[in-house]
């Protein structure tokens, strides 16, 4: 039996030995709860750090090494000082939504989170629309950049607000259609069958080979551009907008957007994982007979990847101008798109798949 | 129907502030927007903020303390500034400095701009959005304030002119070290065009953007890369030779499109350009004194001088209008920053907030050398 599975049984057992069944019910809940605000803490500030790590390799820099052995304890201190950071805001703003803003974004990011099957037992939501809800849920998010945008009475913010709409409405429908190519070819939108399909017949990006590969690509792009960052990163332009929509944030609040934007580059890496590497399943199945052996490792090694591999367009692309980005999507990602979905059904009809 | 339309979705122009700190100005420039969504309608320079006044303390000054004043005009080509001055008060005075100093302020001038375009290349990544550039034209950027550290002991304001020559000789090591130097840059230069040159989204940036006719350069009287970009071929060194720059060969970099990637193509072929003319220089930096002793107060004749020179930025002028006194009477700067904002304004109409970003990238602004 596997360990992580045999620990959450005992503790779940023993929770319901003591307590009523509906107190037990809660309080697992509750558990959990915390158990994925601290991996999204966690996740977010190493993120963060990794993020600073990369750029300095990229840039003939050592990045931050002084906090703790090779500065991992930074980010964790830049946290705390945002912590006790005032939280100063601007004259004439919208109280109610300038102070709701935050909140949508970073509940959109933690909702998303608990759908992820990070092994085959470490997964809190197993619903049997998984990617259907996942798609749904991501696209909340954007209301919260632009309630910041708008209620900071920032001309700044309010034109970064303006972009982040018309991006993320424009880029959903790439991801959107990139993660339906791979449905077909899998024919359930739950998560944990989805990656089922996959230990049998190989990745899926091997399984659906051209089209998949282009599936990929598409979600790449459409992906990075859904999380607002480079070269995509036009709602927080810094040589154009200063900051863009947080720009009159401060301390926690400033930290919440900040935090929303690495766990989206982490949810958009783990749907890539998901769809198109396998989950985690490991390479060759060479962990298959290991009974003892916590998958997740595989999943967040597979995960690191992708998000580095995003780190990298960061690093190294300039950024688009915003009618340039639109032309990017409606005239060639979501006509190539669509192609790439007919293409991958007439491969499934014809039993072209690996 | 129209009518209904056209006031539930009533648009209006509105202003924005661009400066005078934002991130793109590099400095302290105000720009006043008006903007139609994305698009901008007008573009109005508003300078005053770091007005120093310069050209009045100049009156007070005596010629040597004026040299130490234009460091701080252009400051990413201090060493042009202060050859300007210098070379205006040894023509109205008549005197006549060795060749050595001629060829060391050549070499000085042409690695002074080596280090302002690398600056630039980095900030044009930078403005937009490739923020990895900055630090690749940092690391060759610090090989030359090394060399001008170990020569005259400041990195930027060097002061190492003055009238009649420079302040010291040539540190011994000088020579090897820019050779070195131009060794290690020749490496590094193909390195600036494989990360940004040649990237597809940086082209579909700046090319296109910003155009200025070679017409329109001309008649709003703008000079350096700017004006080399649009074809105007109007390079000091080439039609107006100081210093040493009538012993050397070299090619002005001219391209027609006018556009942001023009000015862009112009510098990075201008670092080449230098790189040779210190390479044709550096091998035999002819012996001489360092100095020709002036009296300690200088008192130019009475009349009218004026120098030009080619800093990074374009054509900079220097207008003396002396009364015999030890002061100038009045003190002119024909500076290129200046100059070249002036047509901002007609070339960024119609363009995205993203296009005005680039293309002041392009015309690599120095604020202090706008306002002085």
């Amino acid at each position: 039996m596997n360990i992580t599975l045999s620990i959450t049984k005992t503790i779940n057992d023993w929770l319901f030995s003591i307590m009523p069944e509906g107190v037990a019910s809660i309080t697992v809940m509750v558990i959990i709860a915390l158990a994925y605000l601290a991996l999204f803490a966690v996740a977010g500030l190493y993120l963060v750090l990794l993020e600073r790590k990369v750029a300095a390799w990229f840039q003939l820099r050592l990045g931050p090494n002084r906090v703790g052995p090779f500065g991992l304890f930074q980010t964790m201190a830049d946290a705390l000082k945002l912590v006790s950071k005032e939280l100063t805001s601007t004259d004439r703003i919208d109280k109610f939504l300038y102070n709701l803003a935050p909140y949508f974004v970073i509940v959109a990011s933690l909702i998303a989170l608990s759908v992820f099957p990070f092994s085959k037992q470490f997964q809190a939501f197993d619903i049997n629309i998984g990617v259907f809800f996942l798609i749904a849920i991501s696209s909340i998010g954007v209301i919260g950049i632009l309630l910041a945008g708008w209620s900071s009475n920032n001309k700044y913010a309010l034109i970064g607000a303006m972009r982040s709409g018309v991006q993320t409405i424009s880029y959903e429908l790439s991801v959107g259609l990139s993660i339906l190519t791979m449905v077909l070819l899998t024919g359930s939108l739950q998560l944990s069958e989805i990656i089922e399909v996959q230990r049998t017949g190989g990745w899926l990006i091997l399984q659906g080979h051209v089209p998949a590969v282009i599936a990929f690509m598409i979600f790449m792009i459409a992906g990075t551009a859904e999380t607002n960052r480079a070269p995509f990163d036009l709602v927080e332009a810094e040589s154009e907008l200063g900051a863009g929509f947080h720009t009159e944030y401060s301390g926690m609040k400033f930290a919440y957007f900040f935090l929303a934007e690495f766990i989206n580059m982490f949810i958009i890496a783990s749907i890539a994982v998901v769809l198109f590497f396998g989950g985690w399943l490991s390479p060759f199945g060479i962990t298959e007979g290991i009974t003892w052996f916590p998958e997740v490792i595989w999943f967040m090694i597979k995960v690191l990847m992708i998000i580095i591999l995003m780190m990298w367009f960061r690093w190294t692309f300039p950024r688009l101008r915003v009618d340039q980005l639109l032309t990017l999507e409606w005239k060639y990602l979501l006509p190539l798109n669509l192609a790439n979905i007919v293409l991958m059904a007439v491969m499934i009809w014809l039993n072209w798949t690996i | 129907m129209e009518q209904i339309v056209n006031n539930s979705f009533k648009t209006q122009e509105y202003f924005v502030n661009m400066g005078p700190q934002h991130p793109a100005a590099h400095g302290v420039l105000r720009l006043l927007l008006t903007i139609d969504g994305e698009i901008i309608k007008n573009v109005e320079p508003d300078l005053g903020y770091i007005h120093r006044s310069i050209e009045k303390m100049c009156e007070r000054d005596s010629y040597q303390q004026i040299v130490h004043l234009t460091d701080r005009m252009d400051y990413l080509s201090s060493h042009i500034n202060n050859e300007a001055v210098c070379l205006v008060v040894e023509n109205a005075l008549e005197l006549e400095v060795s060749e050595r100093v001629k060829v060391i302020r050549t070499i000085i001038s042409e690695l002074t701009r080596l280090a302002s375009h690398q600056l630039w290349w980095g900030v044009m990544g930078m403005d937009v959005g490739a923020l990895t550039t900055y630090f690749y034209a940092f690391r060759d950027r610090e090989l030359i304030n090394d060399i001008f550290e170990e020569t005259c002991g400041a990195r930027l304001t060097m002061n190492y002119n003055i009238p009649g020559g420079l302040m010291f000789d040539i540190h011994p090591n000088f020579v090897k070290r820019t050779k070195e130097f131009i060794a290690h840059f020749k490496k590094k230069l193909p390195e600036y065009d494989r990360l940004l040159t040649g990237n597809i989204i940086f082209q579909k940036r700046t090319k296109g953007v910003g155009v200025l006719t070679k017409e329109d350069a001309i008649s709003f009287g703008v000079s350096g890369p700017v004006g080399r970009g649009s074809g105007f071929a109007n390079d000091v060194r080439k039609y107006h030779p100081y210093s040493a720059y009538d012993r050397v060969e070299f090619n002005e970099a001219l391209f027609t499109e006018g556009d942001s990637f023009a000015r862009y193509r112009v510098r990075i072929m201008e670092m080449w350009e230098s790189m040779s003319i210190i390479e044709q220089l550096i091998d035999d930096i002819p012996e001489g004194d360092y100095l020709t002793p002036t009296k300690a107060v200088i008192k130019l004749p009475k009349g009218e001088y004026y120098q030009k020179v080619e800093t990074a930025r374009g054509e900079l002028g220097v207008y003396i209008n002396s009364t015999g006194t030890k002061n100038p009477y009045r003190l002119k700067f024909r500076s290129p920053g200046f100059s070249n904002l002036s047509v901002l304004n007609h070339i960024s109409k119609g363009g995205k907030i993203a296009d005005l970003v680039a293309t002041m990238a392009s015309f690599d602004f120095v604020i202090p050398d706008i306002d002085r």
